[in-house]
């Protein structure tokens, strides 16, 4: 079978994949997607060492992080539409004041 | 090189590339398909990790709910052809790109050099190979969570709905409008031409 490294590794490139996007790219919805694909990243390696461990732990937590995951996508995005009401704009380049 | 090792490193790469197509994409309607692709292809590697009810819920909430309301979002505000307007911090990107590349590095380092007994072949418990038919069910993980986990459980509950009445709260309209008024419409404006990296 493979090994559980693999699989950690994976996960590692597929975070780091995440980082690089959130550091670069200046579209706002492209840096929440970023971050949820960082959040599947941990998914894979919680699943992954709960099958090298036989324990359930792993799999809880991947399904607590999914329902996390669900209600900060869903009021980021409600942010994202509210922000875009008043800038007509989701550059985050332009996002640089406290009262906007 | 044995049939699973030659499937896992298939769909590595798949995941590997999709998720390199989501940052690279221009258009943020082909990002979020990318992403969805590289959810699919985690729900496989979940079936092979004993996980089949973590693997259809990542399907069933992550790829047909949470992509879903991204692909709404994008549409809802015109985002899938965004234009560059001005460029604020010119070598923030390149800065962040050689960044991004040492933490790589980094964490190939410590995953390929410094993985020990996770990389070599076999899992922790020794002979156990095998493992039990109905490890990762519906049945066996609700029993974790309705047992051990049953705080936590209770807590995203109360969690999802605090964020259900902020989403609500955060895109109603501004007061002293009312719905189909006659007032002209300033919430959505119509789509400007100009792409956003």
């Amino acid at each position: 079978m493979v090994p559980t490294g693999y699989y950690v590794g994976l996960s590692a490139v597929l975070f780091a994949l995440g980082v690089i996007g959130v550091l670069v790219r200046r579209n706002a919805i492209i840096v929440f997607m970023s971050i949820e694909l960082m959040l599947n990243s941990a998914n894979l390696a919680f699943v992954a060492f709960a099958r090298s461990f036989q324990q359930y732990t792993g799999q809880v937590f991947v399904f607590f992080i999914m329902t996390v995951a669900a209600a900060e996508v869903a009021v980021g995005l409600a942010l994202m539409v509210a922000i875009f009401r008043t800038k007509h704009s989701i550059n985050i380049d332009e996002m640089n004041q406290l009262n906007g | 090189m044995t049939p699973e090792l030659v499937v896992f490193f298939l769909l590595a790469i798949v995941a590997v590339g999709a998720a390199l197509g989501m940052l690279v994409s221009r258009n943020a309607v082909h990002s979020a398909l990318f992403l969805v692709l590289t959810m699919a292809v985690l729900s496989v590697f979940f079936l092979v990790l004993a996980a089949p009810f973590i693997a259809m819920v990542q399907v069933v909430v992550y790829a047909g709910a949470i992509m879903v309301l991204f692909l709404f979002v994008i549409m809802l505000l015109g985002a899938e052809g965004l234009r560059r307007q001005r460029t604020v911090l010119p070598w923030q990107p390149w800065l962040a790109g050689v960044l991004g590349v040492l933490f790589v590095a980094a964490l190939g380092y410590i995953v390929f050099f410094q993985g020990g007994q996770f990389m070599s072949q076999g899992i922790i418990p020794p002979g156990a190979g095998a493992i039990a038919a109905d490890f990762g069910g519906p049945q066996a993980l609700g029993l974790q969570l309705f047992q051990n986990y049953l705080l936590p459980f209770e807590l995203t509950s109360f969690l999802l709905l605090v964020g259900m009445v902020g989403a609500v709260v955060l895109t109603r309209e501004p007061s002293g409008r009312q719905v189909g008024s006659t007032a002209p419409k300033g919430t959505l404006p119509e789509r400007r031409v100009e792409r956003v990296p």
